[in-house]
């Protein structure tokens, strides 16, 4: 059974119809691609896989689970996790702290604990900080794990937001254009940490992204949304040769 | 001596004022409302502590328990009641239904217990302390009140940069979609800020009470003005400045009190806050925001 079944997907905002009989399938520990022209509605999707946006039609199917409709917390907790478009951390918080708030629901323990400082409450926050440098050792951010999340420079703080997902423990990591601003050397280094991460964790990842090189070099399988809809589906080679994308992309018949 | 004796009656009421303020401060950087209704619950924990002690005859420690149970229980009921249907709805409605609320409070306390004032006793029975050879004297209700408030800053201070819920608390104030996505349960996390603000208020109606024993359904009103200053004054949402804000607030009470005029003392506080936010409209304390253009 594939990890990730969406059927029919379909949200309207008033007489927008914004996405339309979107159909996705994610096995698990694939690549996967969603590509567009700008307005596409890629964003749109991934805000409705993570319970953002409630979708007007179709079902989102997780590991055999309904999830569509959902709250963002529970969704996250059935093993969704995100990255964002315009960077999203925690600014004044830590590095550490950071990635932390990701482990919120894989370290548990009590109000009471908390609040009196039981034995647990040491034990448990030890583990957390041992899982957290953990991660942020895999990212190469634990020279800077002091550090408030906003002074870390733009490049590292995508690789933060990526170690947060992650800390969540998601089976499907949605990527928002992850090499938004980055610069070609810094691009090759996150493909390569993408790589890395579904080696490392086996997690499927979902990403968007603008640029074609980092898509075409990255993914297994791509679909190509337009207007809403589902333009094509298939591996790189077959999407770059669809005369439908090319006319999406360069404008023609 | 005298001025000194001024400023520990100073720290001591700050530090009531201290205490008000963090629930206010809290409630608004997490739920981003100002919950005016946060000084009628000091009002029902004082009631509390009064049925508790002065009625049933239960221990003062006791009694003070019972009252932060009540208020937590009535402080989440409040926001499940009445806050969280407006979530999303524009913080004016918000403010209004706070201010509703509070209206309800005192006159369901106006209800139960009528406008009589009651006469509190102190829930400390400790000897003044005498320093200097009886020059400076201390109250007891002051050492506790003082002490009370060190202890529950440095808890809830410890509470929420070092464990899990503080963390969640502190990311959801920060950006609550992002916290969601990253598996946090907002609302939850709200009405633990609720919870915690009330406890801390029933703690406040008693000490408050204990140095100023007269109690009737407005009690809370004026103290819970007051801390709402204090919190501004210190930056709202921040939890230290909560903290300085109210200390400050008590001590410049005080001494306005005791050197310019009694009658003018409640002005001057109110002017402190005008000239603070003409000044630094953040706040001792508070984050600046810029705006991206």
């Amino acid at each position: 059974m594939a990890l990730l079944e969406v059927s029919n997907l379909g949200i309207a905002f008033g007489g927008l119809q914004a996405v339309d009989k979107v159909d996705l399938t994610i096995e698990k520990g694939g690549l996967y691609g969603l590509i567009g022209p700008n307005g596409a509605g890629k964003t749109t999707v991934f805000n409705m896989l993570t319970g953002v946006y409630r979708p007007t039609e179709g079902d989102i199917i997780l590991d055999g689970v309904n999830i569509t409709g959902k709250s963002p917390a529970s969704i996250n907790k059935a093993g969704i996790a995100r990255t964002f478009q315009n960077i999203r951390l925690f600014s004044d918080l830590t590095v550490l702290d950071n990635v932390k708030v990701g482990l919120h629901n894989q370290v548990r323990y009590s109000t009471v604990t908390s609040i009196l400082h039981l034995p647990a409450y040491f034990e448990k926050e030890r583990e957390m900080r041992g899982r957290a440098m953990a991660l942020l050792k895999i990212f190469g951010l634990e020279e800077e794990a002091k550090q408030m999340a906003s002074n870390l420079p733009y490049g590292k703080q995508r690789k933060l937001e990526i170690a947060r997902a992650l800390a969540t423990n998601p089976k499907l990591l949605l990527l928002d254009e992850p090499a938004a601003g980055m610069n070609p050397s810094e691009t090759e280094e996150l493909m390569e940490t993408v790589r890395f991460v579904r080696e490392k964790f086996g997690t499927a990842i979902l990403l968007i992204e603008h640029d074609m090189s980092f898509v075409m070099g990255l993914c297994e399988y791509i679909t190509v949304l337009n207007y809403g809809r589902i333009l094509a589906q298939g591996d790189p080679e077959t999407v770059r040769n669809d005369p439908k994308v090319i006319a999406a992309y360069l404008g023609g018949e | 001596m005298e001025f000194l004796s001024y400023l520990v009656n100073g720290l001591s009421l700050g530090s009531v004022y201290a205490i008000i303020a963090l629930g206010y401060t809290m409630v608004y950087g997490i739920a981003k409302m100002l919950n005016f209704a946060h000084g009628d619950v000091i009002m029902v924990g004082g009631y509390i502590v009064f049925v508790f002690m002065n009625q049933l005859g239960v221990s003062a420690i006791a009694s003070v328990a019972a009252a932060m149970v009540v208020c937590t229980v009535l402080g989440v009921a409040i926001e499940r009641v009445a806050y969280l249907p407006l979530r999303g709805a524009p913080s004016l409605a918000v403010l209004i239904t706070a201010i509703g609320v509070s209206y309800f409070l005192q006159n369901m306390a106006l209800l139960i217990w009528g406008s009589t004032p009651m006469s509190f006793s102190s829930i400390v029975s400790m000897e003044p302390l005498q320093l200097a050879g009886g020059r400076l004297v201390i109250t007891g209700e002051a050492l506790v009140t003082i002490g009370v408030s060190v202890v529950i800053m440095a808890a809830l201070t410890l509470f929420i940069n070092r464990t899990r819920l503080g963390r969640a608390m502190l990311a959801v104030s920060e950006d609550k979609g992002a916290a969601q996505l990253m598996g946090i349960n907002v609302n939850a996390t709200i009405s633990l800020t609720f919870a915690i603000g009330s406890a801390l208020a029933a703690v406040a109606g008693a000490l408050l009470c204990s140095s100023y024993p007269i109690l009737q359904p407005t009690t809370g009103a004026m103290p819970g003005i007051k801390a709402f200053v204090a919190a501004v004054f210190g930056g709202i949402g921040s939890v230290p400045g909560a903290m300085v804000g109210g200390v400050l607030l008590g001590i410049i009470e005080i001494l306005s009190k005791a050197y310019i005029s009694t009658q003018l003392a409640d002005a001057i506080v109110f002017a402190v806050l005008i000239v603070v936010l003409l000044v630094k409209p953040t706040g001792l304390l508070g984050k600046k925001i810029n705006e991206k253009v």
